[in-house]
């Protein structure tokens, strides 16, 4: 039996620990916000945060993060950070599809719960790995600076 | 062992989804808090009829005073749901918060894209970027009608005369008696009436909404993974079915051995899927997981029978593609005498151009849910190419397309994928429901395609060989042009036939030219069938367009912006426009140093696709190693009336991103098989490639015309053409890599 | 899979012309069988393993005779040479194509002797290792492979140019450098470091690519360990050498390292050392791991010729946080942006990794080697590995990165991750391209 802690609630799964944690989410859990994009790590869509640090779930087991704190998109708007880049998101028009926008939101929390004055550089350097083929890259980064505006405020 | 756990399933998509499955036709819905309305409060709503007001089949008002648009289109990213609601809530004199947007059934009697009808598909369907110039008089009409029969309505339960009504955010007002009440307190009277034939929509003088900023409406769930993708629908008793596509394209199975697989906790089925003429088939594996379904997979042992297999690679291809260039093909546009010889003091450009196979690459992998009931068929679908699909499966089934239902589903891009003309993937979804059925499986089926076989699975955009002669005459005119292509069509074209698509941006070459002589050779590839892409045959003519006309501005000494503004005297638009990009651009001003080492330049390009006319500098610094970025972009467009200006600045980033990683894309066939699987060989842009982009729109009081593809064709040749001011010459073939050769 | 430098036979042959070394060669003792507890099963013998299966294992076997995509033990992998190609045999028990109708003796003369049906092998098979070995753990191996399934799997005809198609040459090249002696243990040495040199020397045949090897392509004995470049990889100097082998490391992170192919804060095994400890190591028990660590730590130091100190502590990897890199050299920018968009999201800035602790880039041997020699075929074309039963993989950019491109990448990590001035330049990178394709 696995114990996970997912967006503060205890969850438990009795199946394979070598399943990833995307498809235990999606297929198991039923939270379908954390999307699939690439299964290799490549591309960000299936963001979340284990202890608060930005994980790919397609390549976490679900056997590996027992006993840690697992926040996805769904629980995003509970999170000072979270909520206030999805205001910031709003804001600024940022999705156009949408697919990848769960990811770089949970990416983006990661990077003002580090720094909460991020530069361009910083921004490039945390958010390049989360692919937006829509190329809604401008928008998020702006929308990540104003996050961070409205969390010093 | 895998078990299924379900007291952990949240099941906050089965409780929003599953509800109206059972009631018939479920339907996608974003509110106003852009959340998934519950389908069963639609299928109540829709039982009571007295309740809802539907005037046509695009508008719907409720007695709560809720306005439901109905599009008829995908919304894959590119915003046109909102901009349906735009012009509805505008016309309606709504308050944009009252408004949501449902997806349409596949009906065709209804739904029929009027631009596609127009150009030969009599189909509903999304492409073509044709959503809002379709829309603009046919939603507003719709919307007129409904705002005259809301305010007849009113008049008769106020017993007041009409003129005297006006209409403010959802709000009838009687100023006289200073009476007021929303859309919904007149629903009730209003079903009583007859729909007026004849409506009379604003002046653009008059518009609230249009023009102005209007939120997207499915931004909110989009910000909070609750909007619905095809990906994450879960229906009661649905398997998941992930597919072994043969590696060598179109072989087929002599035998498998799933015993390895059927071993595997989970996996319920295993079903050989024979190919169809669209689509591959192989092996499908069936399981409630996604991921166990995938295991199921990589565990069959498959005895691939590569007799029927393809063989070819790109290097062949390209090879055949080269002769046939060298050869002449059929006419596709022939004005004028072309000039044999270069007139004294005259220049001449000959270049091969030579651009490979691209892969949509959605960020949404290709899927389908696919459920196969005895009266008919149901489908849940991003589904761009609606009564296409809907009949194709009512053929492959044998039964009515009004027997097929589909469910439009927000699509995770699509650029063209979603709307194949032979509907590969969705007839592979619905072959693997039915051999599922045959089986014994009576649920749905939804078919993933994994990253790899999204990647592999053909329908590419096509590789091409053009092959340019420009000649020049002493006074800087084009004395002629001639321009080959050499590709392959989306559809099969007779003996002698040419395919417009393949040729357009060359068959209407804006420029002043002399004489014009476009022909063309279909090398057409029915194995290794071509999809359009995002922006279709300007993909790959304006690179080749916008660099010979860069150089021949080079050529004769000219600016490059002056002298495609005097040769484009015959379109005043693209003059505008062109001018616009540059005056903001600061053209013709020094730019900033860079670095040390770093040497930087500007390009520029244009072009009309679609009816919209979009102009791009880039700004672009070379470093010592040869490596460039692409720092600034600046962007005019003119499309008409600007229905939602925010978006039309999106749509002209996300198309800039999207042209800007064809510069390190490409397909490669090898003795049949696929190269590329994933992001890690088949490369897209990324945040820290992403230039810094500024948009402007050109004031017009024209019809609105699509904003989703044009913002592409430019950026590729206003790179290379900002390359080739710092290295002196043109690249001809793509990908160009991140870098080029200094020495 | 390993020893590509065949060409040195050219060489070896000239000198057998001159030399007069055969009858020394052929007339030296071999020395007693060796015996348990230094031979042998270990004594925590891991269930659901017949014994011959855990010697084959601990042998490695499977990893050279396994054609790719083929059936286990059958055979067919080709070995390309400079000079021509030779292919595994078939270990399976097939009558006609395999071992099926090999006597005991025989297939006890061709794993110790390299004398197989047709003559002479060649030294590709480590015969000179398995030398060392005990009869009795050849002859449990053979029992082994008779219980496989026989797969009729004809073993492909080598083609090599001549003279090195002549088999019988090798007869000149084993009395020059091969002599065929059995294990000895060490009196003055513990049981467990016995039987870790046992492990290490006659089964696992480690020297075979850790040792540098001569002009006759013959193990260098001065140097034994001490590190050399296989098939475009580094096998590392594995002595224990404290600034250039792994006598710095804990015995956890060498146990870490051969059992499970991570030692944390260290290297992960990647590319052919990959295989090893899939196909072999994790399979052996903890004692017999624990014996190979005991025995590591008493191989001489050596320095050998390349070799490779590692910062484990670099100054710009401290300076970073997972998601923020601490170092900005702009001479890197282009192999830094690269890395943000393709690397970062598993490897991360602070050099811990994510995901998987096979991330882990800090102190990792390969992004501290100048020379980049493992770096760019990990970015070429990526590494994987399954350990106990999980998939750890990174994939390969070949098809997506241009030579610059690797160069850029590799010099970055170098510099960010271990703290030292990356050498790789596009030619070497086109190198290891065209080497890798030659092997395939
Ligand atoms: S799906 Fe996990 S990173 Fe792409
Ligand atoms: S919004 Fe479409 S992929 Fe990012």
């Amino acid at each position: 039996m696995i114990d996970l802690t997912i967006n503060g609630r205890a969850v438990q799964f009795d199946g394979d620990p070598e399943m990833p944690l995307l498809w235990f989410l999606r297929d198991e859990a039923g939270m379908t916000g954390t999307k699939f994009g690439c299964g290799i790590a490549m591309c960000g869509a299936c963001t979340v945060q284990v202890d608060g640090e930005p994980v790919r779930s397609c390549q976490t087991p679900v056997g590996s993060v027992t006993g840690q704190d697992i926040t996805t998109i769904e629980a995003a708007e509970q999170d000072r950070i979270g909520a206030a880049l999805q205001a910031a998101w709003v804001e600024n028009q940022v999705p156009q599809c949408g697919y990848c926008q769960s990811g770089q939101i949970m990416q983006a929390m990661a990077l003002l719960a580090e720094t909460i004055e991020p530069t361009d550089a910083d921004i490039d350097a945390a958010m390049s790995g989360n692919i937006c083929r829509c190329a809604t890259y401008s928008r998020i980064r702006a929308a990540i600076h104003r996050a961070a505006e409205t969390l010093r405020a | 062992m895998t078990r299924h756990h379900s007291s952990t399933s949240f099941a906050l998509s089965r409780r929003q989804l599953l509800a109206g499955i059972g009631a018939g036709s479920f339907a996608l819905a974003v509110g106003t808090g852009g959340r998934l309305a519950l389908a069963q409060e639609l299928a109540d709503k829709a039982a009571d009829a007295a309740s809802l007001f539907e005037p046509n089949a695009f508008i719907r008002i409720d007695t709560d005073g809720q306005v439901t648009v109905v599009s008829s289109y995908l919304e894959m990213g590119q915003g046109t749901f909102t901009g349906l609601a735009t012009l509805a809530a505008d016309e309606l004199d709504a308050d944009p918060a009252q408004v949501r947007v449902e997806a349409a059934p596949a009906d065709a009697s209804r739904y029929t894209n009027p631009f596609l009808a127009s150009i030969g598909f009599a189909v509903q369907g999304t492409g073509g970027s044709s959503a809002m110039a379709g829309a603009w008089n046919q939603m507003r009409q719709a919307a007129a009608g409904a705002r005259a029969m809301l305010l007849s309505a009113a008049a008769r339960d106020w017993d007041v005369d009409a003129a005297e009504l006006s209409v403010e955010a959802g709000r009838i007002r009687h100023a006289a008696s200073g009476r007021e009440d929303g859309f919904g307190a007149f629903v009730a009277t209003a079903t009583t009436l007859t729909v007026p034939r004849q409506v009379t929509v604003k002046d653009p003088s008059e518009f609230r909404l249009i023009g102005g900023h209007f939120p997207r409406v499915d931004v909110p769930a989009k910000v909070n993974g609750s909007a619905i993708y095809t990906q994450d629908i879960k229906l009661d008793n649905m398997l998941v079915a992930v597919i072994a596509h043969p590696p060598r394209l179109w072989s087929t199975v002599r035998s498998v051995d799933a015993a390895a697989a059927l071993e595997i906790p989970g996996v319920q089925y295993v079903v050989e899927v024979p190919a169809g003429a669209a689509y591959q088939g192989g092996v499908a594996v069936l399981a409630r997981n996604t991921w166990v379904a995938a295991q199921g997979r990589d565990a069959l042992d498959i005895d691939w029978d590569e007799s029927l297999g393809l063989t070819t690679s790109t290097a062949q291809i390209f090879e055949r593609y080269r002769a046939l260039a060298e050869q002449p093909g059929n006419v596709s546009v022939e004005k004028g005498t072309i000039l044999d010889k270069v007139p004294e003091g005259g220049h001449v450009i000959e270049a091969t151009f030579e651009q490979p196979f691209l892969a949509h690459a959605a960020m949404e992998p290709m899927n389908c849910v696919v459920h196969i009931r005895e009266d008919g068929v149901e489908v849940w679908n991003g589904e761009q190419w609606h009564t296409a699909d809907q009949g194709a499966i009512a053929a492959a089934m044998g039964i009515e397309p009004g027997q097929v239902t589909i469910n439009q589903l927000y699509a995770g891009g699509s650029f063209g994928r979603r709307a194949n003309p032979f509907s590969d993937y969705v007839l592979e979804a619905l072959a693997i429901a039915r051999a599922a059925r045959e089986q014994g499986h009576t649920g749905p089926v939804k078919m993933v395609w994994l990253r790899e076989d999204d990647t592999q699975a053909l329908q590419y955009r096509p590789a091409t060989v053009h092959k340019v002669r420009l000649v020049l005459r002493s006074d800087g005119e084009i004395g002629s042009l001639q321009w080959r292509a050499v590709g392959q069509s989306f559809f099969p074209v007779p003996e002698g036939g040419t395919d417009a698509l393949l040729v357009e941006g060359a068959s209407d070459f804006a420029y002043r030219t002399g004489a014009l002589l476009v022909d063309q050779h279909l090398a057409n590839d029915q194995r290794l069938p071509v999809q359009w892409m995002r922006s279709v045959g300007h993909t790959h003519t304006n690179v080749v367009g916008e660099t010979i006309i860069d150089e021949a501005a080079r050529l004769v000494g000219r600016d490059a912006y002056e002298y495609r503004y005097d040769l484009l005297s015959d379109h005043p638009r693209q003059q505008a426009t062109l001018k616009l990009a540059a005056d903001k651009a600061g053209w013709g001003t020094p730019l900033a140093p860079g670095a040390d080492g770093d040497r930087r330049a500007r390009g520029i390009a244009v072009r009309e696709s679609f009816g919209t006319v979009v102009a791009q500098v880039a700004e672009l610094t070379l470093h010592a190693d040869g490596s460039y970025t692409v720092d600034r972009v600046v962007c005019a467009v003119d499309c008409g009336y600007a229905i939602n200006p925010d978006i039309v600045k999106a749509q002209m980033e996300g198309g800039i991103g999207f042209g800007l990683s064809f510069l390190r894309q490409e397909i490669t066939l090898e003795d049949g098989q696929i190269q590329q699987s994933n992001f890690h060989d088949y490369p897209v842009l990324r945040m820290n490639a992403m230039p810094v982009t500024e948009v402007h729109i050109v004031p017009s009081g024209e019809a609105p015309t699509g904003v989703g593809e044009p913002g592409v064709p430019p950026i590729g040749p206003a790179v290379l053409n900002a390359l080739a001011a710092l290295i002196g010459s043109y690249a001809r073939t793509l990908p160009l890599g991140d870098s080029v050769s200094l020495t | 899979m390993k020893l590509l430098r065949l060409v040195a036979v050219l060489a070896v042959l000239c000198v057998i012309a001159a030399g007069g070394l055969l009858a020394w060669g052929w007339l030296a003792p071999t020395g007693p069988e060796p015996e348990p507890p230094f031979a042998g099963l270990p004594a925590d013998m891991p269930a659901g393993m017949s014994r011959g299966e855990y010697l084959a294992k601990a042998a490695d076997c499977v990893a050279c005779h396994t054609a790719k995509g083929g059936e286990p033990y059958a055979g067919g992998l080709p070995f390309h040479l400079p000079f021509g190609t030779i292919y595994a045999t078939n270990l399976t028990p097939d009558d006609e194509t395999g071992i099926g109708a090999l006597s005991a003796d025989d297939f006890v003369r061709a794993v110790r002797e390299g004398v197989g049906s047709q003559g002479h092998l060649y030294p590709a098979m480590p015969y000179t290792s398995y030398a060392k070995l005990s009869r009795d753990d050849v002859l449990v191996i053979r029992d082994f492979l008779m219980t496989l399934t026989p797969v009729h799997a004809v073993t492909p005809k080598s083609d090599l140019d001549f003279p090195f198609d002549q088999r019988w040459g090798m007869a000149f090249w084993n009395a020059a450098f091969f002599r065929e002696e059995r294990f000895r243990p060490d009196p003055g040495a513990s049981q467990q470091v016995n039987r870790g040199e046992y492990l290490a020397t006659a089964l696992g045949h480690c020297g075979e690519c850790h040792t540098p090897r001569n002009i006759g392509f013959a193990m260098q004995s001065r140097d034994y360990l001490a590190g050399t470049e296989v098939e475009g990889w580094k096998a590392y100097n594995t002595t224990s050498d404290t600034t250039y082998g792994v006598g710095g490391w804990t015995d956890a992170q060498l146990k870490g390292y051969l059992w499970r192919g991570h030692a944390p804060g260290r290297s992960s095994a990647a590319g052919p050392m990959a295989e090893v400890v899939e196909y072999s190591l994790q399979n052996l028990s903890e004692s017999d791991i624990d014996a190979l660590v005991a025995y590591m730590r008493k191989v001489e130091p050596a320095t050998g010729e390349d070799n490779v100190a590692v910062n484990i502590d670099p100054a710009a990897v401290a300076a970073s946080t997972p998601l923020r890199s601490g170092g900005d050299n702009p001479a890197y920018l282009r192999g830094e942006r690269l890395f943000q968009g393709d690397c970062a999201g598993c490897h991360q800035y602070n050099g811990v990794g994510r995901q998987t602790d096979f991330a882990a880039l800090s102190g990792s041997r390969a992004v501290n080697d100048p020379s980049g020699t493992a770096l760019v075929q990990v970015l070429l074309n990526g590494t994987e590995i399954t350990v106990q039963g999980r998939h750890q993989f990174m994939p390969g950019f070949a098809r997506s990165y241009s030579n610059a491109d690797v160069a850029a990448v590799a010099n970055y990590v170098l510099s960010h991750f271990g703290d030292t001035e990356g050498k790789v330049d596009a030619g070497q990178v086109e190198t290891a391209r065209s080497g890798q394709a030659a092997l395939r």
